[in-house]
């Protein structure tokens, strides 16, 4: 199988001796045409890939920021059939490699296989379900790779070596290492236990390891970019974006200030 | 049948963070069963503390006002805490000090799962957290009360639609963030595995008393078995020890202001096939996959989703599922205040609504069993309110 277009960007990352940033925002937040210009901010501040956030009611693994946000792009009337849309959209200004953040249910209502189909149609690269571990996720699995999409699963700092196992054969693209015990937009602790457990995973796999979670500042960003392949900013992003929905200048100042950080 | 599922339904989809306390979960639960010092402690508590075995009694009045089916209530309105939901919160309480974790978190609607988590934490001595709605902090400002008094910190949750479903949210939020030390306390047969099969097996012993309380109240089994269906619980509980006998079972569902008004949690009348805080199962959604809004009179009925275990039982067709309204239940609740001196609970008046309708189709000499889940004292002034009374 040819390799993706998120292997590609990891490998092409690797031989300039670069980490990836990847950026998260909700789509249909502020709104959909908002979310499109947001893109393509995100690409030309220097994102190596990114992640829009599919809207859904209850986002058990976020935190208020991003579940607010969610709340203001479902009362905007974005559904998951608009945000791939809108990435079909997006294909005809953009190839940077963009990944659907959701939650099951809605790909589960949708229909798993016409979902693939839609999303890979569309120009999707991957998909992360914080909420679908690789135990549950078979059917999803086999539908993605017939369809030529990543599938991103999550580790945590409470994975055992046995869950680690797991995560690291079913993914693809990269593995998602959540930094903390916690929900998104929690506070981030950068230890040496951060170090310690991507090493453990690195020793069982070649695959790409990006860190999210908890990614605020430029500083931490720079310090999680010293240990991993790629940082995840999400929550915070989500937060300044919403307290300047209309003006993006002060939010591309911090984003040029994360990809000089992220190195 | 695969690990974990009912059928088609149940599962572990949880974050990632959880997945090994799932895991730590289920194994401590599996040895706690065949360990013969936790189950004589249980069992111990549930005789010397929740007051069991709570009596089946026969509603004399209720039968002949009714004038068909004779019917039994089983008494877990008796139940320390005034509802069945003590017995798995005993049961969880002293399975997480025997996993060692110093805290419980638990959600609840109306308030009765976190009294009775609150009861049992401070019973086996743990720090206990209960989440809960806004605006269901509002509604049921006693049952907040009842349970700072037991020594539990109550938390609101403002977000989403302020009710059970995002106290559910944040209480799985806040286990992710605490794992290592907290256990969460899920109040009925629903969320990941192990939670639907181990609620279940401690709310079995409603059924298994039951059933040999009817065998020597009548010298037979019964021909119907009567609960309300919220997450499950009760009955699951009352329903699962008669599964392989030939016995009938309705689980009514709340209809609110009936299936066509939208405004309603019927589930399996009006849900469909979804994935939701934890587990497969019959679900209130939008055609994009998103959680709908529900309503009951009844908060302990007010839920987006029913327990896997229920969602097998409909499509193999064992158990015959069916809807009470807000009218119905209400009217139930009165007739048997007035039959029998016996104020239930909103949620049991729904298996009433139900047992009013049936029992006078059936022969005098048919026996029907209905759970009374829990006391009404807790919707009294809501009811009031509901009749324009000021108290």
């Amino acid at each position: 199988m040819a390799s993706s277009r998120i292997t590609k960007t990891f490998k092409a990352l690797k031989k300039q001796g670069r980490k990836a940033f990847i950026p998260y925002i909700m789509a249909g937040d502020p709104s959909i045409e908002k979310t499109k210009e947001l893109v393509l901010l995100l690409e030309d501040c220097g994102a190596d890939i990114i992640e829009l956030g599919v809207p859904f009611t209850d986002p058990l693994a976020d935190g208020p920021q991003i579940q607010r946000a969610a709340e203001r792009a479902l009362a905007n009337g974005v559904r998951l059939r608009h945000v791939i849309a809108l990435v079909k959209d997006l294909r005809k200004s953009t190839s940077v490699p963009l990944i659907l953040m959701t939650y099951y249910n809605p790909v589960f209502k949708y229909g798993e296989e016409a979902f693939m189909k839609d999303a890979s149609e569309a120009g999707v690269d991957g998909i992360i379900v914080p909420d679908l571990p690789p135990d549950e996720a078979g059917v999803l699995r086999r539908l993605s790779k017939k369809h030529g999409i990543d599938t991103i699963f999550l580790l945590a700092p409470t994975s055992t070596p046995e869950r680690i196992e797991t995560v690291v054969k079913a993914s693809r693209g990269f593995i998602y290492y959540v930094s903390i015990t916690g929900i998104t937009g929690a506070r981030l602790h950068l230890g040496s236990s951060l170090k310690e457990s991507i090493s453990r995973i690195r020793s069982l796999t070649d695959k790409p390891v990006a860190v999210g979670f908890g990614v605020k500042m430029p500083e931490e960003a720079r310090a999680v970019s010293g240990i991993a392949d790629g940082v995840i900013v999400g929550s915070e992003i989500v937060k300044r974006i919403n307290s300047e929905p209309q003006d993006f200048s002060k939010l591309k100042e911090y984003l040029l200030s994360l990809r000089d950080a992220i190195r | 049948m695969k690990r974990g599922y009912f059928g088609l339904y149940g599962g572990q989809f949880v974050p990632e963070t959880l997945m090994p306390a799932l895991k730590e979960l289920e194994a401590a639960y599996l040895s706690s069963k065949k360990d013969k010092a936790f189950q004589k402690e249980l069992s111990e508590l549930q005789k010397t503390y929740i007051g069991r075995p709570t009596p089946l009694y026969f509603a004399k009045r209720f039968t002949e006002h009714l004038g068909g089916a004779k019917i039994y209530l089983k008494r877990e309105d008796l139940a320390h805490t005034g509802a069945h939901k003590i017995n798995n919160a005993l049961g969880q309480a002293l399975l997480a000090k025997r996993m060692g974790k110093s805290r419980v978190i638990a959600e609840t609607g109306a308030g009765q799962h976190g009294v009775a988590t609150a009861t049992g934490a401070a019973l086996v001595g743990l720090d206990c957290e209960i989440y809960m709605g806004t605006e269901d902090m509002k509604r049921q400002a006693l049952n907040v009360f009842r349970m700072r008094l037991l020594g539990a910190k109550v938390i609101e949750v403002p977000i989403g639609s302020r009710t059970l479903k995002d106290a559910i949210n944040e209480a799985l939020r806040d286990w992710t963030t605490n794992v290592r030390n907290t256990h969460y306390v899920m109040g009925t047969v629903f969320g990941p595995h192990p939670f639907p099969s181990m609620v279940r097996d401690f709310q079995s012993v409603i059924g298994k008393e039951a059933k040999k309380q009817i065998l020597s109240a009548e010298g037979r089994l019964p021909d119907l078995l009567i609960a309300c269906v919220g997450g499950g619980s009760n009955s699951i509980g009352l329903f699962h020890e008669f599964l392989k006998d030939d016995v009938n079972m309705v689980g009514v569902e709340a209809g609110g202001h009936g299936i066509s008004s939208g405004e309603h949690a019927a589930r399996f009348a009006g849900g469909s096939i979804g994935v939701f805080q934890g587990c497969k199962s019959y679900l209130l959604q939008d055609e994009d996959g998103n959680v709908l809004g529900t309503h009951s009179v009844s908060a302990g009925l007010d839920y987006a989703s029913v327990g896997p275990e229920h969602a097998y039982l409909k499509d193999s067709g064992r158990i015959r599922y069916t809807y009470a309204t807000d009218e119905e239940a209400l009217s139930a609740f009165e007739l048997l205040s007035r039959t029998e001196g016996i104020i239930p609970a909103l949620e049991s008046a729904h298996a009433l609504a139900e047992a009013v309708k049936l029992a006078p189709k059936m022969p005098k000499d048919s026996i029907i069993i209905i759970n009374l889940s829990g006391r009404g004292d807790k919707d009294v002034e809501h009811v009031a309110r509901i009749k324009g009374v000021h108290i």
